[in-house]
């Protein structure tokens, strides 16, 4: 158990790293820089940007500042943002938050509904249920994000019975925590669909496909044959069974879900990492870039990571391939 | 004479680690040696998880032994280079129980019998379909079938194409590895006919791995029985069956399913 | 004396899409008495498995029932609505399926499994439930059954798995226990201790059983008839010591001839060429009309190729459908 879980967790380490020198690398080969556009203001001397750049140490070579990067984040303070004259981690952090909320409780719901959905279309197969839920799954694929994020808004403006952006009302202070918890729902509850919508589709079909696969696998069969009952055949025999190929998606969708749930704050005005590190990008802030990307990295092989050990408590096989390695 | 495969001492160990405490280590095999003479077929029998299966792969060159000798033509192959070795496979073919298994589905019969020419560049296009059909017509596959898929043949048919492309490469040995377990009782006659051809014809040396003592019985000149890993009695089949030594082949013989027709001196002990 | 289950002219067949559906069991009947086990016999293609599949109704969803009746207690399984058939399966009839590694969850230990079938026909506590399950296998392993009820499949033998699937199918006590080819993935020594348990299974629940295989020689001292299926037909049927013995039908006949025996004069015939059914009964080469072994048998007549023959009583209960032979 500890050879396998410490095999996983020295991949994830190796994923982020190797994660962190690839955006150092791209973002310093991207052209311009925070000060290039100082230099169009006449107010400026040309010594100072000078001076700026080498406090803040552009001017050494990609080697050395990465060194230097990385013992900034060991320290905790994943370098420097020129913007807002801080520290990138404590920045990251308060941002990462509200994303997290959104991604997290996206890929839990997505999932809820995924895996009823799924099963139930596998086990009709071909039959009615089977086909509405695979036209609607088509029909969902082919929409793009960004248009499904738009039509939600113009839905939520159009009935009025949801805030159409930000994550709290400007009264939040002042609500009773129950009031506070219903303000956030209600402002989660457009991004979170938008992004539930953008993921199920791809869920609904993987899920129904494994089970599909498992449906007639002989000890399914069995199963029936000594009267097992419906739901505890579909749900207790034959996802554990399918449950393999799902987990991996699981770590896949939430990748998928973090990357789409950028978009969708930026169009939502959800206060994440999306609207922040596109501000960043857009005025050049490396760090906050890096850090953001680092972020991102690191949420995405804790999912891995959390896959892999479902499917080690899940499959016992695994437990004895890895143990007789 | 000099035998054709002699086996010395062979040890195969495989380790097994679990969950808590140290490495176990398993014994597959236990130091087997024994002998098998040209143009004659030696039976393996033995319970299931007794090394039998073990032993064919070592033999076929498919793994290497822990220790021990195999010695093939005056070779010793379990000392030899992989390079060497990949000379050595083609004379010693391994048939599987369930050739369903070890047969591309989506292939054509014809090119599941001429592909180990391909891969030993021999003979053109021509002359490699030629070769195949005479095989597919040997086992007893009629040549009009080699455009059809591998899939839309039946157990028996399956069994005997993986005969034709074990022969391909004209081997010495062919290792039987329960090729008959798979099948029906009259597919298996069937088949142990076409074996017992190919051996006056061709003569070819058997390796028969099995379960099924009575087949053994029926195409052994000597059976061995194995048990845990070694060899617990080896003699003519006939010696075998009437005086059993050792308590499991008095154990398999106890086993064998009989109809009522025929009497069995052995047990009647 | 009554029969527990009564098979009335069952037809079977299967659809695919690029072939006209295609008969697997065409008018099977047979009956089963208390207590008694029924030795199926037939090779691959003879639609044994599928009759097993279709008495309780499970068969592939290409799988048609196509008529024919399945009497159990008194009503028509076939009519039977599938929470009754439900209840039947597993708890009065139950299966025992061909692969012990392929029948058990993988991921699911083995003690759940059997429990699971307690659960789906018997309310009660779960307490209560794992005790009887431990009850249960505990006649199956006499020693190490906590051991093995906490195992995964894949970490017991092939016989153990033969012993854990027995457990499911007697956790409820069933009147009949269909079993299709239960021994033939396990070694010989191993296959006999399993059909010991079956005897004595037998005697102590006092349940019918019956026993589907393709190797005649399984049912001598186990089997008390033994019914002959060739492509989807019953050719023979009788007691298990007569058929055995004195096999009527050219099939039956050619197909004991054909297995290799250790008799007196072994070391004569040993090496000999065996004598064999020439061909095979793919469905390639079945005949259109007449009697489906007819390209095969030794014994054709004119007759057979043009007229299908219907099950002759050759009296002491004996019946074989063969023009050789005249009630």
């Amino acid at each position: 158990m500890m050879r396998y879980l410490l095999r996983r967790l020295a991949h994830s380490f190796l994923l982020v790293f190797g994660v962190s020198v690839l955006a150092f690398l791209f973002t310093a080969l991207a052209p311009g820089n925070y000060f290039d556009e100082m230099r169009l203001n006449p107010q400026i001397a040309p010594e100072t940007l000078v001076a700026l750049r080498a406090q803040y140490e552009l001017d050494r070579p990609l080697p050395l500042r990465y060194a230097s990067w990385l013992n900034s984040v060991l320290h905790g303070q994943m370098g420097f943002s020129f913007a807002y004259n801080s520290p990138v981690a404590p920045l990251l952090l308060a941002r990462a938050k509200n994303t997290l909320l959104l991604t997290v409780t996206a890929t839990l719901l997505a999932w809820a509904l995924a895996l009823p959905l799924g099963v139930w279309s596998a086990e009709r197969l071909g039959r009615l249920p089977d086909r509405v839920i695979s036209w609607g799954t088509a029909t969902l694929l082919v929409i793009p994000d960004l248009a499904l994020a738009l039509g939600l808004l113009v839905l939520a403006v159009r009935t009025h019975r949801f805030p159409t952006g930000g994550m709290v009302s400007l009264d939040f202070d002042s609500l009773t925590a129950s009031g506070k918890i219903r303000d956030l729902v209600a402002h989660m509850a457009l991004p979170v669909a938008a992004l539930i919508l953008s993921a199920l589709p791809l869920l609904v079909r993987h899920v129904r496909a494994a089970v599909a696969e498992v449906l007639h696998a002989p000890f399914l069969l069995a199963a029936e044959g000594h009267g097992i009952p419906r739901f505890t055949l579909l749900f207790r025999y034959a996802l554990p069974a399918a449950a393999n190929p799902l987990l991996s998606l699981f770590g896949f969708s939430i990748g998928a879900l973090l990357s789409g749930s950028l978009l969708i704050e930026v169009v939502m005005s959800w206060p994440g990492l999306g609207p922040f590190l596109l501000e960043a990008i857009l005025a050049r802030d490396i760090y906050v870039v890096i850090g953001g990307v680092l972020f991102s990295t690191i949420f995405l092989a804790a999912g891995n990571f959390l896959a892999d050990m479902l499917l080690y408590w899940l499959d016992p096989r695994i437990r004895t391939e890895s143990a007789s390695r | 004479m000099e035998p054709i495969l002699k086996v010395e001492n062979l040890v195969k160990r495989y380790a097994k680690r679990n969950l808590v405490g140290p490495p176990q280590e398993f014994l597959a095999l236990d130091g087997v040696s024994f002998a098998v003479f040209s143009r004659s077929t030696l039976a393996i029998v033995g319970e299931s998880g007794s090394g039998k299966s073990t032993l064919a792969s070592c033999i076929a060159c498919l793994e290497l032994p822990t220790s021990g000798n195999l010695w093939f033509e005056g070779k010793n192959l379990a000392q030899s280079p992989e390079s060497e070795l990949r000379n050595i496979r083609p004379q010693i073919q391994l048939i599987f129980p369930d050739p369903a298994s070890s047969l591309h589905p989506g292939w054509s019969i014809l090119d599941i019998v001429a592909e180990p020419l391909i891969l030993q560049h021999k003979l053109g296009r021509k002359e490699r379909e030629l070769r195949a059909c005479s095989l597919l017509e040997r086992v007893g596959l009629s040549a009009e079938i080699a455009a059809r898929s591998a899939s839309t043949l039946s157990g028996g048919q399956r069994q005997r194409l993986a005969i034709a492309r074990a022969l391909t490469l004209d081997p010495k040995i062919l290792i039987l590895d329960e090729a008959l377990s798979a099948l029906d009782c009259s597919t298996q006659a069937q088949i142990a006919n076409l074996l017992l051809e190919l051996q006056s014809f061709l003569g070819m040396t058997f390796l028969f791995i099995t379960h099924d003592l009575t087949m053994a019985a029926h195409l052994a000149d000597e059976i061995a029985v194995m048990s845990a890993g070694r060899i617990v009695e080896l003699g003519p089949s006939a010696e075998v069956l009437r005086n059993p030594s050792h308590e499991a082949t008095r154990q398999l013989i106890a086993a064998v399913p009989q109809l009522p027709r025929s009497s069995w001196p052995a047990i009647q002990q | 004396m009554a029969s527990v289950l009564d098979v009335q002219s069952l037809q079977v067949s299967y659809s695919s899409r690029e072939v006209r559906p295609r008969p697997v069991l065409s008018g099977v009947s047979f009956d089963l008495r208390p207590g008694e086990i029924l030795g199926v016999l037939g090779e691959s293609g003879s639609g044994k498995s599928t009759l097993a599949a279709s008495v309780l109704r499970l068969l592939p969803p290409n799988g048609h029932i196509g008529g024919g009746a399945v009497l159990f207690e008194g009503k028509n399984l076939f009519q039977a609505n599938s929470e009754h058939l439900r209840q039947i399966r597993g708890a009065r009839i139950s299966l025992i399926f061909q692969e012990p590694s392929l029948a058990l969850h993988p991921t699911i230990r083995v003690g759940e499994q059997v429990r699971q079938v307690l659960a789906a026909h018997q309310s009660g506590a779960k307490s209560a439930l794992n005790e009887k399950t431990r009850e249960i296998c505990a006649q199956l392993f006499p020693q190490d059954s906590d051991r093995i009820l906490r195992s995964y499949p894949h970490q017991l033998s092939g016989g153990q798995r033969q012993r854990v699937l027995i457990a499911q199918a007697i956790a409820c006590n069933p009147a009949i226990v269909i079993a299709d080819e239960p021994t033939a993935a396990l070694d010989p020594v191993t296959q006999m201790e399993v059909l010991a348990i079956f005897r004595s299974l037998r005697e102590t629940l006092g349940l019918a059983m019956i026993f589907i295989t393709h190797n005649p020689a399984l049912l001598s001292d186990f089997a008390d008839r033994i019914l002959v299926l060739y492509a989807g037909q019953v050719v023979e049927w009788g007691p298990a010591h007569a058929v055995l013995r004195s096999p009527k039908h050219p099939y039956t006949k050619a197909l004991f001839e054909s297995l290799p025996a250790i008799s007196v004069e072994y070391e004569k015939s040993r090496k000999n060429q065996l004598p064999v059914i020439p061909g095979n009964s793919s469905l390639s080469s079945l005949p259109r009309k007449g009697c489906s072994f007819e390209p095969r048998c030794p014994l054709r007549m004119d007759v057979c190729t043009e007229l299908e023959p219907a099950l002759v009583n050759l009296g002491e209960s004996r019946l074989v459908s063969c023009f050789k032979y005249k009630d």
